[in-house]
């Protein structure tokens, strides 16, 4: 199971990096979303998927999951939550003042 | 137990809350927020006093005992850098009431400005490296909205930039954090410092060292991460530009400083000679940056970026004085940098641009602004008594003990480009002819600008002349950065 979702955190931050590298805002914008799920997947993964109890007393288990990852995620999933749609706003208001979504032309020259 | 290390959070946190509902009285908004700065002020002042007295001073917040709960931990070095932020956050708020745009004050720049600082506070006190982050995006998404409030055109395309660079490193520290917490099974700053002394792990470890040096890099501007910098810093107005410049850099400067001495000292010939290798590019292509530009704020843009180096340079060479030469240079930074870039500011105001070649003659017409300045500038150069030379003289002393000649090569030729490129900004918009018509130089009220700087030139003085009780407090917190078990020992109490 783990090297499963390993496989699917790689693909997921390969298609971001792609995304991140093009052209347009908007896609640079899904990388970035892109690049955070793969992040938060992984903060779950690495801490091992096992299959104990849930972590809570009178559970008489023999092993229990660890409960901090899931904390952490959820932490994590609401700061990028924020954070992109500060960028998505971000990105539609350059595009309004610039009336161009091409990054090449968003440039800027040496002297102004 | 001390509840008052919560307060250098709590007390920005809550009136940034407050002043959101005084969105349309400036006045009360400008009177709450002075008040504030100073009460920070204060506070840290009196929190530094109290962890000098009593050693390092730790909060279990909710009384979970500490590597289950988060923990909030005042060590020296906290104290300092709380000190330091609050000095800065008085200065440029207090210029801010001068300068900024009343658009702007109107759109909830006072909010964001204190919560920029509990982010940063928050940072310097926190114990656990997952609230490290938290504190992290704090600071980072009030800096979103500074950086872009306004709304110019130049500001959206560079916060644009700014801010998917600051998002990717978010990234990457998540993914940091998550090796981190596989390999050792904890995020407790002190418990991290413990397991990773035990685990015989060296090659595993090396790769999660350099990841969280790549992720703090990013946000500090090392080489080769700081392309950001220059751009982004510009488009802002002088009081926010000087509260970055001063502030955020450093914050990835304290956090690299803090895993390097708490966490990672595993295998320091292996991450230190990175530290140390990249602090010297850094210093180099930063100067160099600054040496090629003819814009008032570029120049200190790119300072920033050169001294980064010095800083990191001291942890690089890994020894009492050479850290407690970085200390003393982050605390001189911090002070000189905001003060220029609220000169920059200043200028800016009367000759309405930062183009050093659209200026001169400033010297006859503000005199007063014009010896200012000198001062903070040679300071930065480092020049004997002001501050940057004793910092800099204790980094240049420990490099040639520790035989890395190398270094100490670049960093004198760097100090000598940095008084170079100051002198150039002095040149062009000092001396000459006058450029200003007398009704020109009139319009402007020059006292009002200078009041919020002329403290931090003052303080840069004084820490030169009284070098010897600063640099014998900076070595009391370079020996106990150097000796993490004071600090493991006072958060796990064992």
């Amino acid at each position: 199971m783990e090297i499963l979702m390993i496989i699917t955190v790689g693909v997921l931050v390969s298609v971001a990096t792609y995304m991140i590298l093009t052209k347009s805002l908007l896609r640079v914008v899904l990388g970035i979303m892109l690049l955070s799920h793969g992040a938060h997947l992984l903060l779950l993964t690495l801490s091992g998927l096992g299959e104990g109890a849930p972590p809570l007393l009178g559970e008489q288990a023999e092993a229990y999951s660890d409960p901090l990852p899931q904390a952490l995620i959820l932490t994590a999933i609401v700061i990028s939550f924020g954070v992109t749609a500060f960028l998505l706003v971000l990105a539609y208001r350059t595009y309004k003042e610039h009336k161009t979504d091409d990054l090449d032309e968003l440039r800027g020259s040496a002297d102004e | 137990m001390n509840n008052i290390v919560l307060l250098p959070v709590l007390i920005p946190f809550i009136m940034g809350v407050i002043l959101i509902l005084f969105r349309n009285s400036p006045s009360i908004q400008r009177f709450i927020s002075a008040v504030t700065a100073f009460a920070m002020l204060a506070v840290s002042i009196y929190l530094t006093y109290i962890i000098y007295q009593n050693g390092i001073t730790t909060v279990e917040l909710g009384n979970w005992p500490a590597p289950f709960g988060i923990v909030l931990v005042g060590d020296l070095f906290a104290g300092l850098m709380l000190i330091l932020a609050s000095i800065v956050g008085v200065a440029c708020l207090f210029f801010a009431f001068q300068t900024i745009h009343s658009e702007r004050e109107k759109f909830y720049f006072y909010p964001f400005y204190f919560f920029l600082l509990t982010g940063v506070n928050g940072a310097f006190l926190t114990g656990d490296l997952f609230n490290l982050f938290v504190f992290f995006e704090v600071m980072l998404i009030a800096s979103y909205v500074l950086i872009v409030i306004g709304g110019t055109k130049y500001q959206l395309r560079e916060s644009f930039k700014y801010v998917v660079i600051n998002i990717f490193a978010s990234m990457f520290f998540i993914i940091g954090i998550a090796y981190l917490y596989s390999v050792t099974g904890t995020l407790n700053l002190a418990q991290l410092g413990e397991r990773v002394g035990e685990l015989e792990q060296t090659g595993v470890l090396n790769v999660v060292a350099i990841l969280f040096l790549i992720v703090f890099g990013m946000k500090g501007a090392l080489f080769p991460l700081y392309f950001w910098l220059p751009k982004s810093y510009y488009g802002p107005p002088a009081a926010i530009a000087a509260l970055f410049g001063g502030l955020l850099t450093k914050v990835g400067i304290y956090a690299i400083i803090r895993s390097f001495t708490l966490i990672f000292t595993h295998n320091p010939d292996f991450t230190h000679n990175i530290i140390l290798a990249l602090a010297g590019f850094t210093m180099f292509f930063g100067v160099l940056g600054a040496v090629s530009q003819f814009d008032f704020k570029r120049i200190l843009s790119y300072h920033i970026i050169s001294q980064v180096g010095y800083m990191v340079m001291g942890l690089g060479l890994y020894t009492p004085l050479a850290i407690a030469g970085a200390i003393y240079y982050i605390a001189h930074h911090i002070i000189v940098k905001a003060a220029l870039f609220l000169f920059a500011g200043a200028t800016q105001k009367i000759t309405g641009t930062t183009d050093l070649k659209k200026m001169s003659g400033l010297l006859k017409t503000h005199p007063a602004l014009a010896w200012l300045f000198f001062i903070a500038a040679i300071s930065l150069a480092g020049i004997p008594p002001l501050s940057g030379f004793f910092s800099k003289f204790a980094l240049i002393l420990s490099g040639i003990q520790e035989e890395r000649y190398f270094i100490v090569f670049v960093s004198l030729l760097v100090g000598l480009l940095t008084l170079f490129s100051m002198m150039k900004i002095f040149v062009y918009v000092f001396w000459g002819k006058p450029s200003l018509s007398e009704e020109e130089v009139k319009k402007t009220k020059l006292a009002p600008l200078l009041w919020p700087v002329a403290p931090l030139v003052a303080l840069s003085i004084i820490m030169g002349l009284a070098a010897e009780p600063i640099f014998s407090f900076s070595m009391e917190v370079a020996e106990q950065l150097l000796d993490p078990s004071l600090y493991i020992n006072s958060v796990l109490k064992e």
